[in-house]
């Protein structure tokens, strides 16, 4: 066994974290810095931040992950990191020439209590700052949220330095996309096109962290949302976050600064889901839904109709973040499916409702977010009582592979398998992925292990 | 495509300084040399990167959990920090690890973390700390508990040597606890984590017990092989065929007993010299255990390193036995050799990895007749670089005097003279024998080709424009920036989830790998036809 100190016998943890379900702000944030065109994420903190969180990003998208470091050293630790944020400014404009640095701090940082704005303020007295240039930010102490508390503190920061209100209102709709795979992002905006929806979305790692081979490598990727749309979504007629957890920020924000009214929604993950995100957009920007996605929809209907009887009262284990875990466990009760124990280091009241609203139906299901709430607890329920599926990241490799469980690779990171920022899951197509991968998770599990006069040739 | 070109490395320096802002250009200047094997120049390493600068390196923190401390599979090893921490060096190492039984302690699929939040930052995090011992305690029952600082928590002050203290107390000093002042903002690089690491594996864990173990006469250590890809587990192998004991191996497949009993081995055989070799000073200084320098990566430098340790016993049937085995291995080692070479001879390589993998992994492309036209360290030191000789004339900056150096004497009691003096200068002739000494990759490079240390992005991205060199060896960060231009990129740090490398049979392993990235075929697809060739409109008579 892997994992064989892990026993059934739960205790109540107060201090100690086991095998978390989230990590720290920074790779959030530097995520997001990346879906923004001509950008390059600076970390300002150790070294080891950087290159941690470049190699997390890296292992999971096999794709270039570019970003700069302050390299704090014990005296910058002590005297404060003014001035290695002043000089990586100047280093980082001569050598790399981004458009924008999108700096995020670190708990190292924080705790020293560096000033940002005084900072990057002097590195523009100094003259470090080129004509044209950015540099912006965002604060993200590890001690505090997740990498999904500093996602949306970095795609908050995008409205805030960049949203421009104007008194010319566009019939254009801001499109705020959570943390999602660059494939996911393609699709909503085939979606929207397909609708003949005019939007912005923000960030786009869409052509970014999917990017060609062809010889070429592209520091500024051609994908990511550019300067000029982002100064224009304040003067778009409406924001849909998707996502609450990491894009309500930046809709309230974007509200505040340039009274464009917004909603939140989940995720298009699933059918429900998407069917919401598909009615906002088409009332937010006034398109009637065309018969193309009608039949979309019609065709992920037969699917699921057609799949019936092995996704019946499957018990299921999930963990990763809360806006991606809300709308998979609604498509997994909507395919009569039974999502049982699900966690996510991300805590908010938000999960705690949605989770008991989607589950009312399941008594037997127990979900937790916050501090422990981690994939140690979980594999802990799942001993006491098993599950018929695993769904998460892959760290979930292990469990699978103790308790002989099959197992859906979700969320993030992915390092061990290819595809994710290729094939979306979201949308009806995304849908149809995902349902398509449950099924060959069950259908090759069984095919593998039933006895021998048990082998079916058909479905 | 190596074959022909003219390769003028000597413009490499002028092409890339010039970019920097002038005094990081003065400064990057001074890590970019041009060997000469026969008067070594002096290289810059082991200095601050230049804030800004898109660099390689890693924390300190990374280079003591990470990389010493996170091979051995039966201590539970606490992160206290921020979730972050914990979670990146959660199982992102490829040090695999075998447990001889299903009932015998395995932590390393576990991360265990403080999660310390911000009212710990403020009120300090010592309690949260004692409380998460307590919790792992009552949870795993193991034998050693190690405790790993991160950046905040040297800030605010939190003693994580004093906790482990109280805590051992706690428990009756049945369990072994000790802390590691490993913050991420100490020293330079990942470099100063090794250090910290191998001053507590020597306070807390070697010589805590006697016992004499195993089954052969002729006992070794094996330092700083981390067992990346089954690495260790074939040294292992390969030194039981030999019959040669392997007592402790500094930390690959490793067990918290195997470092306590380490200093009844006879000899320390030093891989990574970078990582490790205080703990092979330490073991000589305080039990009188010889160490020399060997490297199991390439097949005629793991015969070459087991052709010493036989010397070094001086025992005729171990010799006879040693050259037993390398015959029989370096027959299947040619085979797979000349198998390849048509793919790979003429072919050129850079590698910029490690503190000692730059160096080592040109014994492979040596035998696989590629030439290394540039290569450099991501945390060496000088001495790394230009041999261990330098050593007294490195200046100690304010970076590497914030780690502790700790004095180590004669153990009166245990200390044992190995093998005299005479007999170690007799051995250097014989068999090359590298006692307390590493020459330096700068030695076994040729005259004219690139070194350089702390490679930044930018130097990479030339250096790829500039020589298109075959293959280039780096790390995950790198990897898929090589790709992009058409090189592929061979992990050195995790071989790409390949491997095992070390030994006889990891150099097969090697060979094949090397050979398959090279004549992959999809590096000529890049281009679509239309962009190959001028597309000819079709015209249609009707």
């Amino acid at each position: 066994m892997l994992l064989r100190h892990t026993t059934p016998k739960e205790i109540d943890r107060k201090a100690l974290t086991i095998n978390p379900a989230k990590t720290c702000q920074p790779v959030g944030a530097m995520y997001a810095a990346l879906g923004l065109h001509g950008c390059l994420p600076h970390s300002h903190g150790s070294q080891g931040c950087c290159s941690y969180h470049r190699s997390t990003l890296t292992r999971h998208f096999k794709e270039p992950v570019m970003a700069a470091t302050s390299s704090f050293t014990e005296g910058s630790s002590v005297f404060g990191g003014s001035a290695n944020l002043v000089q990586s400014i100047n280093t980082i404009f001569t050598v790399y020439n981004p458009d924008v640095i999108a700096a995020h701090t670190t708990c190292l940082s924080e705790t020293i209590g560096d000033d940002m704005t005084a900072i990057i303020a002097k590195a523009a007295d100094d003259g470090m700052i080129p004509e044209g240039k950015k540099v912006i930010y965002c604060n993200t102490p590890s001690y505090v949220g997740t990498h999904v508390t500093g996602y949306a503190n970095q795609v908050s920061a995008f409205v805030k330095f960049f949203s421009k209100p104007t008194l010319k209102r566009k019939n254009v709709v801001n499109l705020v996309a959570g943390w999602m795979e660059p494939s996911d992002m393609r699709e909503i905006k085939r979606l929207a096109k397909e609708l003949e929806a005019r939007t912005i979305m923000f960030p786009d790692m869409s052509d970014v962290l999917d990017a060609p081979l062809d010889g070429k490598f592209q520091m500024y990727p051609a994908g990511g949302t550019t300067i000029t749309d982002m100064e224009a979504t304040g003067d778009s007629k409406f924001t849909i976050g998707i996502g609450p957890y990491s894009t309500e920020d930046a809709c309230i924000t974007l509200e505040n600064k340039c009274k464009v009214k917004f909603e939140v929604i989940d995720i298009p993950i699933g059918l429900k889901a998407t069917d919401r995100f598909i009615m906002s957009l088409s009332r937010h920007a006034n398109v009637p839904v065309p018969d193309s996605i009608t039949l979309e929809r019609g065709r992920l209907v037969d699917l699921i109709a057609d799949s019936a009887k092995n996704l019946y009262g499957k018990r299921v284990a999930l963990w990763g973040d809360p806006d991606t875990l809300i709308p998979l466990c609604e498509f997994l009760v909507s395919l009569d499916m039974k999502p049982v124990y699900i966690v996510t280091g991300t805590s908010g009241k938000l999960f705690d409702e949605r989770m008991s609203e989607i589950l009312k139906n399941i008594p037997e299901a127990k979900f937790k977010c916050g501090e422990r709430a981690d994939m140690f607890l979980m594999h802990q329920w799942i001993k006491q009582e098993g599950v018929d599926l695993l769904i998460g990241n892959t760290y979930g490799k292990y469990i699978a592979r103790d308790e002989d469980t099959p197992f859906v690779r979700y969320g993030f990171p992915i390092a061990d398998r290819p595809g994710h920022n290729y094939m979306p899951k979201t949308g009806y197509q995304g849908a149809a992925n995902l349902l398509v991968q449950i099924l060959n998770a069950f259908l090759d599990y069984e095919d593998r292990k039933c006895p021998e006069e048990k082998v079916e040739f058909q479905l | 495509m190596g074959k022909t070109k003219k390769i003028e490395l000597d413009k490499f320096r002028d092409a890339v300084v010039g970019k920097y802002p002038s005094k990081i250009g003065r400064k990057r200047a001074k890590a970019i040399v041009n060997n000469d094997p026969d008067n070594i120049p002096q290289i810059q390493a082991n200095i601050r990167t230049v804030p800004g600068i898109i660099t390689q390196r890693g924390c300190t923190y990374a280079g003591c959990k990470g990389v010493v401390l996170g091979p051995t599979r039966d201590i539970v090893n606490i992160t206290h920090g921020p979730i972050g921490c914990a979670f990146y060096s959660w199982l992102t190492r490829r040090n695999q690890t075998k447990p001889e039984t299903e009932m015998d302690e395995n932590f390393i699929p576990y991360a265990f973390s403080t999660d310390m939040q911000d009212s710990n930052i403020v009120f300090g995090g010592e309690d949260k700390l004692k409380q998460a011992i307590r919790e792992a305690v009552e949870l795993f029952n193991p034998k050693a508990v190690a405790v790993f600082s991160t950046c905040p928590v040297g800030l605010i002050g939190d003693d994580v040597h004093r906790v482990a203290k109280q805590m051992m107390e706690e428990y009756d000093n049945k369990i072994n606890i000790f802390g590691f002042s490993c913050e991420g903002y100490r020293g330079v690089s990942q470099s100063a984590g090794h250090h910290i690491a191998n001053n507590q594996l020597y306070k807390h864990l070697i010589g805590r017990d006697d016992s004499v173990k195993g089954k052969f006469k002729y006992r070794v250590n094996l330092l700083g092989e981390y067992n990346i890809g089954g690495d260790a587990f074939v040294l292992e192998e390969m030194f039981e065929k030999c019959g040669i004991e392997l007592v402790a191996t500094f930390s690959g497949n490793s067990t918290v007993n195997s470092f306590e009993n380490a200093h009844t081995a006879d000899l320390s055989m030093v891989m990574c010299h970078r990582s490790i070799n205080y703990v092979a000073e330490m073991l000589e200084t305080s039990f009188g255990i010889p160490w020399i320098k060997v490297n199991f990566i390439g097949a005629g430098a793991t015969a070459k390193a087991l052709r010493k340790a036989a010397a070094y016993f001086d025992d005729a049937e171990l010799k006879a036995k040693v050259e037993e085995v390398i015959a029989e291995e370096m027959a299947k080692v040619e085979v797979a050799r000349q198998a390849v070479l048509p793919k790979t001879t003429g072919k050129t390589a850079m590698l910029f990895v490690g503190g000692s993998r730059a160096h080592h992994y040109q014994e492979l492309f040596n035998e696989l007749g590629v030439k290394t036209l540039a290569a450099g360290y991501e945390f060496g030191h000088r001495d790394d670089y230009e041999g261990r000789r330098v050593i007294p004339t490195i200046q100690i900056d304010a970076d590497s005097r914030n780690i502790e150096e700790i004095k180590v004497s004669k153990d009166q009691a245990r200390y044992k003279e190995r093998v005299s003096k005479e007999r170690i200068e007799a051995l250097e002739k014989d068999v090359d024998f590298e006692y307390n000494e590493y020459t330096g990759l700068m030695a076994d490079m040729e005259k004219g080709a690139l070194v350089i240390d702390d490679l930044s992005h930018y130097e990479m991205d030339k250096l790829i424009e500039m020589y298109k060199p075959d293959i280039f060896c780096a790390g995950i960060k790198e990897k898929y920036v090589a790709q992009k231009m058409g090189v592929p990129l061979k992990q050195l740090h995790n071989y790409d989830s390949g491997g095992p490398y070390a030994g006889f049979k990891g150099a097969i392993n090697f060979y094949n790998d090397i050979a398959m990235m090279m004549s992959s075929s999809i590096w000529k697809e890049l281009k679509a036809p239309w962009e190959r060739e001028e597309v000819i409109e079709a015209v249609y008579a009707y």
